[in-house]
């Protein structure tokens, strides 16, 4: 069982570097602001970071194995499907995960 | 008041998805065997969902605190990009910029990646991260005391921050209808997993960084 102290450091250096990452471009881009090259980034740059979180969620889906990644498949399905749609997010968002657990848990294991 | 109400609203879907994802991680966090109280301490004081996931893993492992500093630095490198569009231009104040800065999770961000959060105020502002902050300790809490009681048959509630990804992705997409940023992004994604491994976030961010400024220097919607 890990130290008090142990954990407490471990989460310490991981507040303080979060942090730090999330502050310190602050810092470097303020004099930017205005630049019309860092407009164009900052505009463009949401669409690629969602593609690379989505894409790092599902690093560890087992393709090689049955059921192949089918679950998550349909529930991805399901959240685009029913966001081009409906454009509801709590409704996506819940139906995809719906999805999933049931498939995951009851059925394609 | 009115500004509470706006972020409540604004921040509904982060809220069902932080619930799932947040109640996942308490129950992991309850069954390593850590007290539970914990959790809530990794909740509130890294803030950082997907940090605190891979944390959990080191920490029982009894790894050394520079293979912390480094996956902290590693999982979390992809917050550098957030400074481009979050408007923490509109919230003045070192205690408040200090706070908002902590607070700036992907799903702060993603929520105000719309052109129209360059003019919300700065209650608006901090008051959504606030509620995300909530919602995340919360349901975190929740979950590593209520660990023992979800059935171990259970999985896969983890998709609910998948979803919230791709629903994300698709407003933003929407916001300006740019087909072949869209399939640029996904392409780097799945690169950045192909090309580099372990350091698939940022090798992903940085291709299509150096998407968006070749398009720039060639002209292409610059600015639009």
């Amino acid at each position: 069982m890990p130290e008090p102290g142990y954990l407490l450091a471990a989460v310490a250096v991981s507040a303080a570097i979060t942090w730090g990452l999330r502050a310190l471009p602050f810092a470097l881009l303020g004099p930017l602001r205005r630049s019309p090259l860092v407009a164009h980034l900052g505009a463009g740059m949401p669409v690629g970071v969602m593609a690379v979180l989505v894409a790092h969620t599902l690093r560890d889906v087992p393709l090689a194995v049955p059921p192949h990644g089918l679950p998550t498949a349909l529930a991805l399905a399901t959240t685009v499907g029913l966001h081009l749609w409906r454009r509801d997010i709590v409704l996506s968002i819940v139906a995809g995960t719906a999805v999933h657990v049931v498939l995951l848990s009851a059925i394609l294991r | 008041m009115q500004e509470l109400r706006a972020a409540a609203r604004d921040s509904l879907a982060v809220g069902v998805a932080a619930a799932a994802m947040g109640v996942a991680f308490g129950v992991l966090v309850a069954r390593s065997g850590l007290p539970w109280w914990w959790a809530t301490v990794f909740a509130s004081v890294v803030f950082a969902g997907s940090l605190e996931f891979v944390l959990l893993g080191l920490v029982t492992a009894l790894a050394p605190l520079g293979q912390v500093a480094a996956a902290a630095f590693v999982v979390n490198a992809r917050h550098v990009f957030y400074a481009l569009s979050f408007p923490l231009h509109r919230v003045p104040g070192r205690i408040a910029k200090a706070y908002s800065t902590f607070a700036l999770t992907d799903e702060a961000y993603a929520l105000t990646a719309a052109p129209a959060a360059q003019c919300w105020s700065r209650g608006r502002i901090l008051c959504l991260q606030a509620l995300v902050q909530v919602y995340w300790v919360g349901s975190v809490t929740l979950g590593a005391l209520g660990g023992t009681l979800v059935p171990a048959a259970v999985v896969g509630l983890d998709f609910a921050v998948t979803a919230l990804f791709v629903v994300l992705g698709i407003d933003a997409f929407r916001a300006r209808r740019d087909v072949p940023a869209a399939v640029t992004a996904v392409a780097c994604a799945l690169l950045g997993h192909v090309l580099f491994g372990g350091q698939a976030m940022i090798g992903g961010m940085g291709l299509f960084t150096a998407y968006l400024l070749v398009r720039y220097a060639a002209g292409g919607r610059a600015g639009a």
